[in-house]
């Protein structure tokens, strides 16, 4: 299907759903990519998967009970996070072992309580992977809303955040509240997953908050750069996705994740100071040429100049 | 007024006592070496001193008031590895972000937090790198960045966990001066450190600790083999004593 043939698709009153799966596509994918940031420089991806798979519960209640999903799912995501925070504490059972416990359990229970409503498979199928038909109007507020808050979060706490990524210990000698800090972010990567939830599906929906992040770490050293530039990809992975879904019917969720996919390793391939062929061309018998910003290959992109 | 002040504190940590009755005064213009093995109570006593760990009794006080973590004058270098150095910023923004609880919530720095900044990188000497990103830097750089970080906040009390350890002898020398002439500039300068050559060189004072303080004196009065057999628990003719010139 060519592009214009899209854009009229676009624009056909009668596939309303298809502009409404775009905007929240690309909403989710901006803020997801934010967010991701964080996640991907403290190593937390992990929390982000546990919190991606503790939605499961509140999305099958709210289903069960014809609420809002988002809704559903952001209540049983946030509780989760608090649970993972504070259980955490106790030392003697490290964090990664908790996160895993409360992820299989949360999403056990969603399977319980999801198998008590009538004809879930089909639905199951949507939540795991996502979907674009049948997103309400009301989801387009509600993921624009939210989507603001978290931007607006994020700008707020941008410099307590990064201090805390930076050094806990010295951040808490500052008077900062490390665990309250933890606490919002923890909040702030469940908000990004549910709205990203209706698209992409519950076991995809964590590539789209690492996979971006990670590829924009690769092409810069900058972090205000990284942030601009994760949601960049995070966005255009969306559009150029729901483009070769809808061109070649296949699944919108799945094929969002592989073009971001593919970004991350062309990044990994041909980031100006560190993708692998870029260093390996940099520094044809002069040693230490591809560390060097001035001696890099294509110097008009390198961070550093 | 003493810039620092430790009246019996103690401490236990996971239910067994680590510090015992600690008393320890510094004043301004004084670098001292706390010294002591590896489980001796060095880091609990910095932390302690900061408010991070809660001490079971005692006081501590800095400028004649008791500290809270974000609100007194005292500035903290921290060891090397607790900062995450893949992180991508540059070596003035890492150095701002010491500043970050003074700055307060929702608010930007301003030109007196840059000018504070540019003052800190001055004093370490790492104007010319202040916007190379921190992962490109030697040990002994980072070192400085993490001084440079808690100089931004101006403060009259230092307090330095393990600066030395892992770096060269050139690197230790230069850093020994820089902290020998922050200690003349009218700041009272505490230092944890396993290297005892430099300790005893470039420190006025020296404290021995091992659960409790076994000796507080000028190098030159640490002559006497006891107190430091006694913290290192080691025998008479370990080559210890030589490196501190003790018999």
């Amino acid at each position: 299907m060519s592009i214009t043939d899209f854009l009229t698709d676009l624009l056909n009153p009668d596939l309303a759903f298809l502009p409404k799966a775009l905007a929240i596509a690309v909403m989710s994918s901006i803020v997801c990519g934010v967010v991701g940031c964080y996640v991907v420089l403290r190593g937390m991806a992990f929390i982000g998967d546990a919190v991606a798979h503790a939605v499961f519960p509140g999305v099958a209640v709210a289903f069960v009970l014809q609420g809002s999903l988002v809704l559903g799912g952001a209540v049983a995501g946030v509780a989760t996070a608090l649970l993972i925070a504070v259980f955490s504490q106790n030392r003697r059972v490290k964090e990664d072992s908790i996160i895993g416990v409360f992820l299989v359990g949360a999403f056990a229970l969603g399977i319980v309580i999801i198998s008590q409503a009538p004809g879930y498979a089909g639905s199951l199928q949507q939540f795991l992977f996502g979907s674009i038909t049948g997103i309400p109007d009301r989801d387009l507020y509600v993921v624009g809303g939210a989507g603001l808050v978290i931007l607006g979060l994020v700008l707020a706490l941008h410099k307590e955040f990064v201090a805390v990524c930076l050094d806990r210990e010295m951040s808490r000698a500052m008077g900062l509240s490390v665990f309250w800090l933890d606490i919002v972010l923890y909040v702030l990567v469940t908000l990004a997953v549910v709205i990203s939830l209706q698209t992409i599906g519950n076991i995809l929906v964590l590539a789209l908050l690492i996979t971006p992040a990670a590829a924009a770490r690769l092409l810069t050293d900058r972090l205000g750069l990284m942030m601009l530039l994760a949601p960049l990809i995070g966005g255009a992975s969306a559009v150029v996705g729901l483009y070769l879904s809808w061109s070649y019917d296949t699944p919108v969720g799945g094929t969002i994740v592989l073009v971001a996919t593919v970004v991350f390793l062309a990044a990994w391939l041909f980031a100006p100071r560190h993708g692998l062929l870029t260093r390996r061309w940099g520094r044809p018998g002069v040693p230490g040429a591809g560390d060097d910003a001035n001696s890099s290959p294509c110097p008009a992109l390198s961070p550093t100049t | 007024m003493r810039a620092l002040d430790v009246e019996g504190l103690d401490v236990d940590l996971g239910g067994r006592p680590v510090l015992r009755d600690i008393r320890l005064h510094l004043d301004r213009g004084e670098l001292v070496g706390l010294l002591g093995p590896n489980g001796a109570g060095k880091t609990t006593l910095l932390r302690a001193i900061l408010a991070l760990t809660r001490t079971r009794g005692g006081t501590v006080t800095v400028e004649g008031k008791p500290v809270r973590p974000g609100r007194s004058e005292i500035g903290y270098v921290p060891q090397r590895h607790e900062f995450t150095w893949d992180f991508p910023i540059s070596v003035d923004q890492a150095v701002m972000s010491g500043r970050t609880g003074r700055i307060g919530l929702l608010r930007r720095p301003g030109v007196a937090d840059w000018r504070a900044v540019g003052d800190a990188l001055d004093r370490v000497q790492l104007t010319g790198l202040r916007h190379r990103p921190v992962g490109e830097l030697s040990g002994g750089q980072r070192q400085r960045v993490l001084v440079a970080r808690a100089l931004a906040l101006a403060p009259r009390t230092l307090l330095l966990d393990e600066p030395f350890t892992g770096l060269d002898m050139p690197t230790q020398e230069l850093l020994g001066d820089l902290f020998t002439s922050l200690a003349a500039e009218d700041r009272a300068v505490l230092m944890t450190t396993h290297d005892l050559v430099a300790a005893v060189d470039s420190c006025t004072r020296l404290v021995l600790l091992n659960g409790r303080i076994i000796a507080d004196g000028r190098p030159v009065d640490l002559q006497d083999a006891e107190p430091w057999t006694k913290t290192f628990g080691v025998s008479h003719t370990s080559p210890l004593l030589k490196l501190v010139r003790a018999t």
